[in-house]
């Protein structure tokens, strides 16, 4: 049975719902969407009691304002954007509950980019191709495939109670720098660039524009030279891929990319620095380091036999 | 078959089978992406053909890249030597060809109206990939005659379902978009509809024909559609595939 939970009274600079995005159908030009941090996602989902992946509230730097309608079990992750209930500074990476009448609404950024906010039960709204995921391009996912504008009201199963006050162990909270080191595996098209342009990349920092949002991440700094020309036949193009068109500047591919592109990539973002990058606000400085694929792997099997645990003891 | 193969991050591979744009290289993809679908590997989330690249995403917590490597290339050994049978569709799409820019495209190559939609339609176009927007065929095989320059002016809004050119390309628009292609015909065949039963139409590896229907025609189908009545026609072709090795 769902029940109306949040009512907007204000949206937000861009409050979506998402989930771990659309898959399966990127064949058929399908864009996958989905949270851009998935860490801070999961940990949201699993401390209420939801598993990892079901459909959450991200909300970017200037947060929205909700009258709470019913009382539920929430968690607050990722971004440090001031939530405060009722005028009191709330909790973020722990499950509280909110009762009617309260106000849940948010202020200053802090730290990082985007915050979720799950709820026990997770967000009432119809799968769309196998997720909620918003993709507002296409209009599909979420509230009527768009963004929370003020008036409307979210739902929740209601089928999970969730438990309250349960908290990540503080060393295991994130912390989101105005500096960062991001983690690549170099190719597929690393045979495009010149020996130089590659170590430019690798050794030069690059700045996050402000023309980022969900589906790209534009840098600037020193040009990334090509041997070859910066076109290639069309192919798809994966979540953290780093492409680098004519201009020399590269683009680091996020959720809301297309599925298919026709310029050379560099290298791609291993999966574990994602939900970092999905922190950076514009201003912030990236050092791209290579790694191997074996040792890509090893990092995500270390981080994700810490999410496997951390399922295990919050869903139930 | 020797092909190259790509870590694309930890949660992505991709296999390379040539370097050029050939309907052949396009049906050795297809050809491996059914084996994926008819004998799924465990961890294997999606693949995504293209032009010349199949691109696999997986889990690694599932399956490791040198294991998954090592996989891929033991299916495409066994695919050595095999003489494909591969049987593609072809979609029939009925096409009003009343477009605004179907003058443009006459007058551009010196010839008729009735020329161009002779020359555009009733032909078998390979969809080499699908991107770009949700449902949107890459086609190939549009005879260069008829190839005309994108329009200077790029319009705000076309309606799905718009049939265009540009340079040597053709296409049709699955969403409303802003876009510079010449606009030629339009048709009531629907080719995302994301809450359907089938979101997406058209699949890669497949073929597409243009048929000319009058604007009654169109007008009828799009009716049927609208009442759930219609079902878009296809025929099958047989594509041979030698595999050289």
């Amino acid at each position: 049975m769902s029940k109306s939970i949040f009512k907007v009274r204000k949206s937000g600079l861009l409050s979506t719902i998402q989930d771990s995005g659309r898959k399966g159908y990127q064949q058929y030009g399908i864009v996958v969407s989905g949270a851009m941090d998935p860490f801070a996602m999961n940990v949201a989902n699993f401390l209420v009691g939801n598993k990892g992946n079901e459909a959450v509230l991200e909300i970017t730097v200037m947060g929205p304002a909700f009258e709470v309608l019913d009382e539920a079990v929430i968690a607050i992750c990722g971004g440090d954007l001031s939530p405060k209930v009722n005028g009191e500074k709330a909790p973020m990476w722990k499950s509280f509950s909110v009762k009617e009448g309260d106000r849940l609404e948010f202020g200053q950024p802090l730290s990082g980019a985007r915050s979720y906010i799950s709820v026990a039960g997770g967000y009432d709204v119809p799968l769309v191709m196998g997720s909620k995921s918003t993709y507002l391009k296409a209009g599909i996912g979420g509230v009527e495939g768009r963004a929370l504008e003020k008036g409307d009201v979210l739902q929740t199963s209601g089928k999970i109670k969730g438990i309250s006050g349960r908290s990540l162990h503080p060393d295991e909270v994130p912390s989101y720098k105005k500096e960062l080191t991001i983690r690549v595996v170099l190719g597929p098209h690393h045979h495009a660039f010149t020996e130089d342009g590659i170590q430019t990349f690798l050794s030069t920092p690059y700045e996050v524009t402000p023309q980022s949002d969900r589906m790209g991440f534009r840098l600037k700094g020193d040009k990334v030279e090509h041997a070859t020309s910066a076109d290639i036949i069309s192919e798809a193009i994966p979540l953290g891929g780093i492409q680098v068109p004519a201009n020399g500047d590269p683009i680091i591919l996020m959720s809301d990319r297309q599925t298919t592109g026709g310029y050379t990539r560099i290298a791609t973002v291993i999966s574990s620095d994602i939900p970092y990058l999905a922190q950076a606000m514009p201003g912030c400085t990236i050092h791209f380091r290579e790694v191997t694929v074996e040792q890509a792997q090893e990092v995500y099997e270390t981080n994700d036999r810490f999410l496997r645990t951390l399922e295990k003891v919050s869903v139930r | 078959m020797k092909l190259d193969y790509y870590p694309l991050g930890d949660t992505g591979i991709q296999l390379v089978f040539g370097t050029e744009i050939s309907e052949e290289t396009n049906q050795k993809i297809r050809m491996f992406a059914n084996e994926l679908a008819q004998h799924p590997i465990d961890g294997v989330v999606e693949w995504v053909p293209a032009y010349t690249t199949l691109t696999i995403y997986y889990l690694p917590n599932k399956i490791s890249f040198n294991t998954l490597k090592e996989k891929l290339e033991e299916r495409n050994e066994q695919q050595h030597g095999r003489e494909a049978d591969a049987a593609s569709l072809v979609y029939i799409i009925p096409t009003y060809y009343a477009g605004p820019d179907l003058e443009f495209v006459a007058e551009h190559n010196g010839m008729s109206q009735e020329e161009v939609i002779d020359i555009h339609a009733n032909k078998d176009y390979l969809i080499y990939m699908m991107g770009f927007v949700p449902g949107f065929p890459y086609l190939g095989g549009m005879p260069e005659q008829i190839a005309t320059p994108r329009r200077e002016n790029p319009r705000a809004e076309i309606e799905p379902g718009s049939v265009g050119i540009a340079g040597a390309q053709t296409g049709i628009y699955p969403l409303e978009s802003p876009g510079g292609w010449q606009i030629i015909g339009q048709t009531p065949v629907k080719l995302y509809d994301p809450t359907g039963e089938r979101p997406i139409l058209l699949e890669s590896g497949h073929y597409l024909r243009f048929v000319s229907v009058s604007k009654d025609e169109f007008i009828n189908i799009k009716e049927a559609i609208k009442r759930g009545e219609y079902e878009v026609e296809t025929e099958e072709k047989k594509v041979s595939v030698h595999e050289v090795g």
